[in-house]
């Protein structure tokens, strides 16, 4: 195998863990509580704002915007919460889709207003130098948000499948009543399951402004990613997130080097086909 | 599904909020125009450079500039002379990037709105069906920024084109190429990476045929979709291969990721081209100048010698956006605006057939241009057969002039420093 494979193969593998990354806050909100939030890609978007403003205002990297981001945007999850979606639960499944659908546009739109249309983008050395192993290169942003990403979708499973507290969100997933009934209080559950998918989609945000452009718009380009993630990983399943994450990544950039550019999104697609096709679950999701 | 559905909501939302802006009452003497630009989507930063320009260019008119006015008539102010003072007013509709919106929006324009007269849309695809709609109501559409040749081989009659397109490109760039080769420069190896809308595809495509005619050698053709999330893939292949030459035909979203990577791995060409597009937008130059130093572009906008038209036009673009000067695409814009009121001034009439008439007769000299080509002259199909173009280097974070010899004002640096 050439060494300019084997690179890409790293850069789909770090590619896929960040895509594992943003995509594992939309997954906890799926598989908590069946709502798909259309404005996650927004939520990345604004944690991405995050980051370019806490270093415009202070000169701070990753090491401060991803802990300032994850509480901003764990807020916003709380707020979007108690204000919109506590409410639109209790409609029809289309009110739901418009009621996110309303806030993605509340969000991309109110960004515009509020930075402006232009691209921002942050220094590249906030995250220290790209190093070479063995003539693989790699960018200290992209492992940085790889090996993030990783560590927080393996953290909120366990926390989902090995502590009291992920066993009440999960029981007040499979039965809201039932769940009552045993002493848990569903809307603070599900208020808990927003904040954290908040601040995990919050610090993917500010990891990803590191090697990203940031824009009003740049919501909508990883938006679609995270859903093929999550559908693919298996609804609700944050592992399977990050599974179907890396293969993504994995399967792009090879697809795009061997293949060309231009059919990348035909190959994964295909991919992405198949394995509904015969595991309409999703990878990891539950039958 | 979700993402056909978002995009009628999308379409729904920009309708209403640009229908209420524009709903202001019409006066007498109003001449309206319709303008399509991207104001949001990934190139809302250039679309809203563009909208700048043709609020300044409508104030020009309406309220004049007295330094201006002295050399340029239309800046003179009190409005159109030609229709007895009639004020411009320009309603500004979002494209959203997207053809179908640019076709919603130029059917608004031209049956409520009822414009006289329409300019847009940057994109090339858009162009495409925006000016469809405006063919069949039999209303004048004037691109300023497009550039794929396809747009006048359509048989259109209403249809007017100021700007130079790819072949004119293709030309100057096979030219420029040769001059470097006969000057000692490697450049046996040449890769094309394009986006895969019409911009990226016809301009690739125009580029190949002319090189091929002039016997230089593309040697890799890179087709990738726009907006991606990643194109290491693209650049690791460029590394493998490592041509003497890449010319990048790119929008902004990915011009940024393609700089950027570039320096991830650690790879640059002797000579790094870009087709304008994305690496023109000031909010890139802004954002990767530092890390694009030597980058080779075109634009047909040069500020030029003080107390030139160009001159004082940049300068009142610099006031009106608090800082960035007329770059290639807003000084086509502004030229293009310039072009579509000097021929409805001259038509006297907001009759369209008078007002196509106008643009036909149109032969402007280049002393009263704002952009750098020799000229304005309409040819059948509509397109300028005076449309000429300068090429560019990225200094500091600034475009200079360094080709042709006899317009430049800075010499071209090789080979490409990048970071």
């Amino acid at each position: 195998m050439s060494m300019t494979l084997v690179q890409v193969v790293v850069s789909g593998l770090l590619l896929g863990a960040v895509y594992a990354l943003f995509s594992s806050g939309l997954s906890l909100i799926w598989g908590m509580m069946n709502v798909v939030n259309f404005a996650h890609g927004d939520f990345v978007m604004l944690g991405m704002y995050a980051a370019v403003m806490v270093w415009t205002a202070l000169g701070g990297g990753p090491w401060a915007s991803a802990p300032i981001a994850a509480f901003l945007i764990g807020t916003l999850g709380i707020a979007s919460y108690f204000l919109l979606v506590r409410h639109i639960m209790r409609g029809p499944m289309l009110a739901q889709i418009l009621g996110t659908f309303g806030l993605a546009l509340f969000l991309r739109y109110g960004a515009l207003f509020a930075f402006g249309a232009n691209f921002k983008t942050l220094p590249d050395n906030l995250v220290g130098h790209s190093f070479v192993l063995g003539s693989i290169r790699f960018e200290g942003a992209r492992v940085l948000a790889g090996v993030v990403g990783v560590v927080v979708t393996l953290s909120m499973h366990f926390m989902l499948t090995r502590t009291m507290l992920g066993s009440r969100m999960l029981a007040v997933s499979e039965d809201a009543t039932a769940a009552q009934l045993m002493g848990i209080r569903p809307q603070r559950m599900q208020a808990l399951a927003w904040a954290i998918a908040g601040a995990a989609t919050g610090i993917a945000g500010a990891l990803i402004a590191m090697f990203f452009y940031t824009s009003p718009t740049v919501g909508e380009t990883l938006s679609i990613i995270a859903f093929v993630t999550v559908a693919l990983g298996g609804f609700g399943s944050v592992l399977g997130a990050l599974v179907a994450g890396l293969l993504i990544g994995v399967i792009e950039s090879l697809s795009a080097y061997l293949i060309g550019p231009v059919y990348k999104d035909v190959i994964v697609y295909s991919v992405f086909v198949l394995v509904l096709w015969f595991r309409p679950q999703g990878l990891m999701g539950k039958t | 599904m979700a993402k056909v559905f978002r995009r009628t909501l999308l379409a729904g939302a920009a309708l209403t909020s640009v229908g209420l802006g524009g709903a202001a009452r019409a006066q007498d003497k109003t001449v309206k125009i319709g303008a399509v630009y991207p104001l949001s989507g990934n190139s809302a930063s250039t679309g809203n450079y563009a909208k700048m320009a043709m609020e300044m260019a409508a104030d020009l008119v309406n309220n004049g500039n007295p330094e201006l006015g002295k050399i340029f008539p239309l800046a003179k102010g009190g409005g159109l002379s030609g229709l007895g003072g009639a004020k411009v007013q320009i309603i500004v509709a979002d494209n959203q990037g997207t053809p179908a919106a640019g076709q919603n929006q130029s059917l608004r324009l031209s049956t409520e709105e009822k414009v006289v007269a329409m300019i847009g849309a940057f994109q090339s695809g858009i162009t495409m069906t925006a000016s469809a709609v405006a063919e069949k109501y039999g209303i004048p559409f004037l691109n300023a920024e497009s550039s794929a040749a396809t747009l006048t081989e359509r048989g259109f009659k209403w249809f007017f084109r100021t700007t130079p397109v790819s072949t004119d490109f293709a030309k100057a760039y096979s030219v420029f190429l040769k001059e470097q080769i006969a000057a000692g420069q490697k450049a046996g190896s040449i890769a094309l990476v394009h986006e895969n809308t019409e911009y990226g595809n016809s301009t690739a495509s125009a580029i190949a045929d002319q090189f091929g005619k002039d016997g230089l050698k593309v040697t890799m053709n890179v087709s990738y979709s726009a907006n991606s999330t990643d194109v290491q893939p693209q650049v690791l292949e460029l590394k493998e291969k490592n041509p003497d030459v890449v010319i990048f035909i790119s929008y902004t979203s990915d011009a940024i990721l393609y700089s950027k990577t570039m320096k991830e791995l650690n790879w640059k060409p002797a000579i790094m081209i870009a087709d304008d597009g994305g690496f023109n937008d000031p909010a890139f130059v802004k954002a990767m100048g530092s890390v694009t130093e030597g980058l080779i572009s075109r634009s047909v906008f040069a500020e030029g010698k003080p107390g030139s038209i160009p001159f004082i036009c940049d300068a009142l673009y610099k006031k009106k956006t608090g800082g960035d000067g007329l770059d290639d695409v807003s000084g086509r814009a502004l030229q293009g605006i310039f072009t579509l009121l000097d021929a409805i001034n001259r038509a006297g009439s907001t009759d369209p057939g008078k007002i196509r008439d106008a643009l036909r007769a149109t032969d402007t000299p280049p002393d009263q241009l704002v952009a750098g080509y020799s000229g304005v002259k309409f040819d059948a199909t509509g397109q300028n057969i005076l449309a000429s173009t300068l090429v560019m280097q990225l200094r500091n974070s600034q475009y200079v002039s360094i080709w042709p010899a006899s317009r430049a004002t800075d010499k071209l640096i090789l080979p490409y420093k990048g970071w």
